[in-house]
């Protein structure tokens, strides 16, 4: 009987496939079109306002592709890195004694989850960045940050050895990782108690200083300036990706901040009062019994929202910041016709990215399984 | 179970040590959960002063500073929002471009929804099975032969011409209404023993829950067209439909499964043990069961689903929240965004909250039921 109906399946698939590219080659054939790869070395021709590699009209396609991967990346970092600050504030204020406290989180989270992501986008793009004045009236927060409708501008690491800086930064916390991981690991063994973060951060921060003064790089922190009519110096975080941040940063947090509350909650109250017998104070309970239970439960869906804010930041098109479905799936198909292609490889690209952290998800969940003895 | 249901609401009874007079209540309440300490207080002061700041700010620019009437955005000459916009355009917001003259048939189809609805969502009404077949086949066809027209003599009004919540609501109800039978089927097909149908449904969860909704109907209306037979110009409504079933069939399909999953097992044996096949098993013992579970789940994927309906502005169609953009660009009322998000917001974020708590009465409805 099963054979029947997966012969049925496989019969119905391959006779929806038949037809479907019977359908196709008409349709190409009817357009002069042919399937193909090649387009990607033609020149692009177009302007991309916001590129973190260097991009200039002449380039091909697959540069324009690259650069969408790059721009859609760094949109998922930065929300990724700010929602997460806010949510854990919200999750753990929901959770607060104080009535105020939880009632205010509470708040926030019903009212910003039920709206669409792409309101707030546009809310943030279209009123609230438009309300902000023109550069020579910039809001200043400590003459460092400024606000003003052409974006927001942040003080900026300068350096003539840049490869340099990048390595030392890495070996720094590389060295520093193994030396808070031997600490702990020693504390644990003898059962002292050692203050693993100190030196560690002393190694993380000692490294690139001592790669930097031996080997004479100059180093600076170039702060924005207004001139003219514009500011000068600094980086700019061009006004389509702060609101793209600064509204997925918004709008996730209310998700984060219900699965952090969810997951310190289902940490058995006796777990605590446990914690509280054997003369643990509140952080001792907190950092030893509270967050490593807590963090079990919380990973797998707060990863899951990480993928979230990944297919989120498709939503950039609708501001005109040039992601990867702006600026390939968007414009790309629009200049070159090539629908069937220019969709694939985007799909390819979030899939990928998609059961990567599924895989890396799930070698998680195996390494932090509880072992049962 | 039934000295509970009959004695009072908790809170009627009187609860020991707090006999005192309402207003001593009242300062004992405020120690204890705003004043426990000095730094408790300063919080408690600081959170007041945020949110009192935030509602200075938007409700004398909501109400007390707002122009009301008003035939452009110039009469709007006080500081406040400028509601004569919404006004103006209220028909707009609810109908998109449909001609004013044949407006009736749009509002028939509101008043099948609303009696659908109210037929499917009150427990009390009996038949749901005919209930579920009003939605997905009768409420469908009979909304699109009015909407459409070109029979009867009613003249035909082309699905460009859709929009505002008009077209937020088709998207919405017709992707509800499919993606949940679709996504039944494929979780049961995720969890058979034939391994051909296992992989299928697989494949096509796992790629739906892998790649953004925007590209799901990138698919539909730029790659779809070039796979049907050439000559056809579809809609790019109807294309739009299929890529949000498509995509939310693979959503439900996980939460039905998460449902079928915390099943026990017993539950498949006794069926077969009663001499029941696959389907009657699914139909009769199985389903009814993981349904229940599944409430909040389905819930939340509906919620999910009816904001995802807004980015459908992509492709150029004109839902509740795009119809803004069209608003704002007539002349007469260029930089009335605010207003026009003001009022889709409060759309969006009433239908949203509504139905996360009719889930949250009907799990404790299923709650009760379980208990007795």
């Amino acid at each position: 009987m099963g054979w029947l109906y997966q012969g049925l399946l496989v019969a119905a698939l391959a006779l929806l496939a038949c037809v479907a590219v019977g359908n196709l080659h008409d349709n190409l054939a009817a357009r002069g079109l042919k399937l193909g790869f090649d387009f990607l070395w033609q020149e692009a021709g177009f302007e991309i306002a916001f590129h973190l590699i260097p991009y200039t009209a002449s380039d091909n396609y697959w540069r324009v592709f690259l650069i969408g991967i790059t721009n859609t990346l760094l949109v998922t970092v930065l929300a990724i890195l700010f929602s997460t600050i806010l949510g854990f504030a919200v999750g753990i204020a929901q959770l607060s004694g104080n009535w105020a406290m939880s009632r205010a989180a509470r708040i926030y989270v019903e009212i910003v989850r039920n709206l669409p992501q792409l309101l707030h986008i546009l809310i943030l793009y279209n009123v609230a960045l438009r309300a902000l004045p023109a550069p020579r009236a910039a809001i200043s927060l400590g003459d460092a940050v400024y606000l003003s409708n052409r974006g927001i501008l942040v003080p900026a690491l300068t350096t003539d050895r840049p490869g340099l800086l990048a390595l030392a930064v890495l070996v720094g916390l590389a060295a520093a990782l193994a030396l808070f991981r031997s600490l702990t690991g020693y504390a644990e063994r003898s059962g002292r108690s050692v203050n693993a973060w100190l030196p560690a951060l002393a190694v993380l921060l000692l490294v690139p200083a001592l790669a930097i003064g031996l080997s004479g790089a100059g180093l600076g922190i170039s702060v924005p300036r207004l001139k003219g009519f514009n500011f000068a110096g600094g980086w700019v975080l061009v006004p389509e990706l702060s609101a793209l941040v600064i509204a997925m940063a918004i709008y996730n947090a209310a998700f984060i901040g219900e699965l952090v509350r969810a997951s310190i909650q289902s940490v058995n109250k006796g777990q605590r009062e446990a914690s509280a017998a054997i003369g643990f104070g509140w952080w001792q309970t907190l950092r030893f019994i509270v967050i490593p239970q807590a963090v079990r439960v919380l990973l797998p869906p707060l990863s899951n929202q990480y993928l979230n804010i990944l297919k989120g930041s498709s939503l950039a098109v609708a501001i005109g910041y040039p992601d990867l479905v702006g600026v390939f799936t968007g414009i790309s198909i629009n200049q070159t016709g090539r629908a069937i292609e220019i969709v694939a490889m985007t799909m390819a690209v979030y899939l990928a990215i998609s059961l990567l952290i599924g895989a890396l998800i799930n070698l998680f969940n195996h390494m932090t399984r509880i072992v049962e003895r | 179970m039934t000295d509970a249901a009959t004695l009072p609401a908790g809170r009627a009874r009187p609860v020991p040590g707090s006999a005192g007079a309402l207003p001593a209540r009242a300062v004992s309440w405020l120690r204890r959960r705003l004043f426990a300490s000095w730094r408790d207080g300063l919080l408690s002061l600081g959170v007041i002063a945020v949110l009192g700041a935030i509602a200075w700010a938007i409700v004398p620019w909501a109400l007390f500073d707002a122009t009301w009437h008003g035939a452009s955005r110039a009469d709007c000459t006080g500081s406040g929002a400028c509601w004569a916009f919404v006004s103006a355009k209220a028909s707009q917001f609810v109908y998109g471009f449909y001609p004013p003259a044949e407006r009736w048939r749009p509002d028939i189809a509101f008043a099948l929804l609303v009696a659908g609805l109210v037929w499917l969502m009150v427990p009390r009404i009996p038949a749901k099975a005919y209930a579920g077949f009003f939605m997905m086949i009768v409420l469908p066809v009979a909304t699109f032969l009015l909407l459409h027209g070109g029979f009867a003599g009613l003249t035909v009004v082309p699905s460009d011409q859709w929009g505002g919540l008009l077209l937020t609501l088709i998207l919405a109800v017709s992707g509800i209404t499919f993606s949940l039978p679709f996504g039944v089927l494929f979780a049961l097909g995720r969890r058979s023993r034939m391994p051909l149908v296992r992989w299928f449904c697989i494949g096509f969860i796992e790629f739906c829950r892998g790649v953004p909704f925007l590209t799901v109907l990138f698919m539909a209306i730029v790659m779809l067209p070039f796979f049907l037979p050439s000559g056809t110009k579809p809609d790019p409504l109807a294309l739009a439909v299929v890529g949000i079933i498509f995509y939310e069939a693979a959503y439900m399909a996980e939460v039905v499964r998460g449902g079928l999953q915390a099943l026990p097992k017993g539950q498949y044996e006794a069926a077969m043990a009663i001499g029941f096949g696959y389907w009657r098993t699914m139909l009769h013992i199985i389903l009814p069961q993981a349904v229940r579970k599944v409430v909040p789940g389905v819930v939340n994927t509906t919620i999910s689903l009816l904001k995802n309906t807004t980015l459908v502005m992509v492709v150029g169609l004109f839902d509740l929240l795009n119809i803004v953009s069209a608003g704002v660009s007539d002349p007469l009322w260029a930089g009335s965004q605010a207003e026009g998000y003001f009022i889709v917001g409060l759309v969006f974020w009433l239908m949203s909250f509504g139905l996360s708590c009719y889930s949250r009465a009907i799990e404790a409805r299923f709650a009760r039921a379980e208990r007795t």
